[in-house]
């Protein structure tokens, strides 16, 4: 399997839609979104898994921009039992999590802006489950279960959401800035896109190493997680076209789960299919039902052998949807509760362990005993996180410089680090 | 082309009150076409001699500011058989950057137009050639986006030089620089360091106008865990320029863009300056003039004239913006009780605020008189010539400004 056009026959663009770049026809104005997908709102379909490829040099001259092709949902999704089973435990760890964190914060256990995940499991799971420990993962502000599905336990990521200083960040981060140097997650990231150049600049890295430093090992891939909302911001287009440019080991990931806060996608998004931003800066764009880890996994992993190889970035776009508001924080009231229950119709979880007993890869037995399993870790981190300390005052101006000579030479004429109250974080800087 | 003449700015005031010079007959005005500018690659050596050097190389035609500085015990820098060997400031830095990428091959350069063209103010010229188009990465024009690249790099084991093409760029970077640059060493819990050097060329030019002409200071120095220089010289230049390529905290070095052209004998050795330190240019007993950047050079056109004057002023280039060296500022307080700012930064927030603020706090007890402190006008910087050099501040304002400190 492949993303290249030559693999896949050329068939006409299977949506009824006026593409701009076909100049010979005039622009259509009166194109009316809803008349794409009268039975969902969501624009692409979710019961097609459409897969597109950019073009290649070769046959620029094509008069279609995008070759593109309808895939049978059924064509290669085998997992293994243990496969299967680790999937559904990490989304199981995903959804446990999450809930265990409104909980937390509606009893004042943990504060600021939380943004839960829930619903959009098939994500994380369907790509991070796949990579290396070598690998990079960049995140948002939605990042808690990014870190998980990365490896990061479950006490390091609920302790630093509790504010404790055994958090991954020493309590230091919060909720929307999860870092694990160990599992080489560069972060979550609170504002829109700006994760994007750094996940870049990861992957420049992994380029430079090979190619400048010639380490012939050095073949990690970066993943890029962002949502819809994202996708109108600079970064996103700025980043497609160094990545593309340079071949950089990358995928970019749109978890599209049509809102952005309270902004509609097909509000803000003057092309709502995200997919086809890819062709246009010369990689791959795919697309692909979020709500189904096993077609993501497919994706994922075509994506991520790619760019492996060597042969530059993809972008995919996983048409997701989240289970709760923005943040705990947000009322939730612009979503059509029609829309939401169509969703809800749609949970991964469910699905997976539909798929799971259907296929006797796994017993209803078996899945509850995961799911005892989880509810134990995570009562677990609750208690640890808990019992953990707070931070000290000493911690207060650790971590501000890597060298604390940065923060200078005090009148006395040493370097103010030196001062013996520097560390007991009372020394006034 | 017109960077090439930038270095003119400094000794070439076009005001007629009070100018620094003995004599009339090298100076050149400013309102000189460039046409006649064309004539020549000027040079300015950083104790503010001023040289003229013909393209042709046929005749080298030196022209020398006779005690344009008053600097105790200055030594003259003009005899070839001294050690050491002379060079541009832009080409200082240059060395230091070549001599930290030949050192370690994780240190590497990005930015507009770096790689092949060899940098806006050829700081980079050449090092594409010689180290391969990976290290010396010519960037889409995307600062925003190439910017985080470098804190991407840098937090995944590389060393990354980013240049902005003009310092005003990087406002276009701005979040990268202060949300990722700035914190994620902290946020992370410490996890991650992000040894980037951020630098390229800023402050007031030759009518560059407003976008062109930004003192930018003032913007990154509230942003925590950045550290910040100025250079001056081109030993300086080279010194800082290493040393912040070293350091493990994210610096953003400034250079100036009249200060390209400066000329000075460095040494041959390898040599590392500190990040934290403040230079004394000139020891003295009346008062303490604290400057940085290109004012360092109207602060000496000034001290010659206080000099002529009877004054004894103390110049200090304090060279790291953030943070300041308080000892040195202290100790120069403590000797001279009176304290004169001098700095092209904004009036409002700016690095001579900070300073303000600073010395009060610490050495309150020893001002005999209140801080004064001249920054450059609140305004856009203007495009005509003479609004523009209103703007900034003139050697006889700073002349004035001693006179009624001393008084």
């Amino acid at each position: 399997m492949s993303f290249t056009a030559t693999k896949f026959a050329t068939s006409p663009l299977p949506l009824n839609f006026t593409t701009p770049r076909s100049n010979d026809k005039p622009l259509s104005f009166s194109f009316d979104h809803s008349r794409l997908n009268p039975s969902s709102s969501f624009l692409g379909s979710t019961r097609k898994l459409l897969r597109f490829s950019a073009p290649t040099r070769a046959s620029s001259s094509s008069s279609s921009p995008v070759a593109a092709v309808l895939l049978q949902p059924t064509s290669n999704l085998l997992i293994t039992k243990e496969e299967g089973l680790e999937l559904y435990e990490d989304m199981i760890l995903g959804r446990f999590f999450e809930d265990k964190c409104a909980e937390m914060y509606y009893r004042g256990k943990m504060f600021g802006f939380v943004h839960l995940y829930n619903g959009q499991e098939a994500v994380s799971t369907g790509f991070i489950k796949l990579l290396k420990k070598e690998d990079y993962v960049v995140s948002t502000y939605r990042d808690h279960v990014h870190a998980l599905s990365k490896g990061v336990s479950s006490r390091a990521v609920m302790s630093e959401l509790f504010g404790k200083a055994t958090g991954c960040c020493r309590g230091q981060g919060g909720s929307m800035h999860m870092f694990s140097r160990e599992h080489n997650l560069l972060g979550g990231f609170a504002f829109i896109g700006e994760g994007i150049p750094v996940a870049t600049g990861a992957a420049f890295s992994s380029k430079y190493r090979r190619e400048v430093l010639n380490e012939a090992d050095a073949d990690q891939v970066t993943l890029a997680f962002f949502g819809d909302g994202t996708c109108n911001n600079g970064q996103f287009y700025e980043c497609l076209n160094m990545a593309a440019l340079w071949k950089l080991p990358i995928v970019f990931v749109v978890e599209n789960n049509l809102w952005a806060i309270g902004m509609s996608h097909i509000r803000a998004t003057s092309d709502p299919q995200i997919w086809k931003k890819g062709p246009a800066f010369g990689m791959p764009g795919v697309h692909v039902d979020g709500m189904d880890v096993l077609k993501v996994r497919e994706v994922a992993k075509e994506a991520i052998e790619r760019a492996r190889r060597g042969e530059g970035p993809t972008l995919v776009e996983c048409e997701t949807y989240r289970f709760r508001g923005h943040s705990l924080a947000d009322p939730d009231e612009l979503r059509d509760p029609a829309e939401k229950e169509h969703y809800a119709g749609r949970d991964p979880i469910t699905a997976l362990k539909k798929h799971l007993i259907e296929n006797n890869l796994g017993s209803e037995q078996e899945l509850k005993a995961i799911e005892k399993k989880i509810d134990e870790i995570l009562e677990d981190a609750v208690e640890f996180a808990d019992k953990s300390p707070l931070p000290p005052r000493s911690q207060l101006l650790e971590n501000v410089f890597a060298d604390s000579k940065g923060f200078g030479i005090g009148p006395d004429g040493r370097y103010r680090c030196e001062d013996p109250k520097f560390t007991e974080g009372t020394a006034h800087v | 082309m017109a960077t090439l003449f930038q270095g003119l700015g400094i000794v070439t005031p076009s005001f007629s009150s009070s100018n620094s010079f003995d004599s009339n007959n090298f100076l050149i005005p400013s309102r000189r076409s460039l046409s006649e500018r064309r004539d020549g690659i000027f040079v300015v050596r950083s104790d503010a001699r001023v040289s003229q050097t013909l393209k042709t190389g046929a005749r080298k035609h030196e022209l020398l500011v006779p005690n344009a500085v008053a600097t105790k015990g200055g030594s003259s820098v003009a005899s070839t058989s001294k050690p050491g060997h002379e060079l541009l400031l832009f080409e200082a830095l240059r060395e230091g950057l070549e001599e930290e990428m030949e050192r370690d091959p994780c240190v590497c350069v990005m930015g507009e137009d770096v790689g092949h063209y060899g940098g806006s103010y050829k700081v980079t010229k050449g090092l594409a050639t010689k180290f391969g188009d990976l290290r010396v990465l010519d960037t889409p024009i995307a600062e925003n986006a190439f910017t985080g690249m470098g804190i991407g790099a840098a937090m995944t084991g590389l060393r990354p030089v980013v240049e902005g093409m003009n310092m005003g760029f990087l406002l276009l970077a701005f979040n990268q620089i202060s949300n990722n640059c700035g914190m994620l060493h902290y946020t992370s819990g410490g996890q991650f360091k992000i040894p980037i050097v951020i630098r390229g060329p800023g402050g007031v030019g030759r009518q560059l106008g407003a976008e062109h002409s930004q003192r930018l200071e003032s913007y990154f120095q509230s942003i925590p865990g950045i550290q910040m220089v100025a250079c001056s010289t081109p030993y300086n230049a080279k010194g800082l320029m290493k040393a912040a390529i070293r350091s493990e905290n994210p610096v953003i070095l400034f250079e100036h863009v009249l200060l390209y052209n400066l000329k000075e004998r460095i040494p041959d050795e390898e040599y590392v300056l500190s990040l934290e330190e403040a230079e004394m240019v000139r020891p003295g007993e009346h008062v303490t003039i604290l400057t940085y950047s290109r004012m360092r050079y109207h602060v000496m056109q000034a001290a010659k004239t206080l000099v002529n004057k009877g004054y004894d002023p103390e110049v200090i280039d304090i060279r790291s913006l953030k943070p300041f060296d308080l000892y040195t500022i202290g100790n120069s307080v403590k000797k001279t009780h009176r304290v004169l700012i001098v700095e092209e930064c904004m009036r409002t927030g700016g690095i001579g605020a900070s300073l303000t603020a600073a010395i009060t706090e610490n050495f309150h007890d020893y001002l005999d008189a209140p801080i004064v402190c001249l920054s450059s006008q609140d305004v856009p910087t203007p495009y005509a010539g003479t609004l523009e050099e209103w703007t900034v501040v003139q050697p006889a304002q700073i002349v004035t400004a001693v006179e009624q400190l001393c008084q």
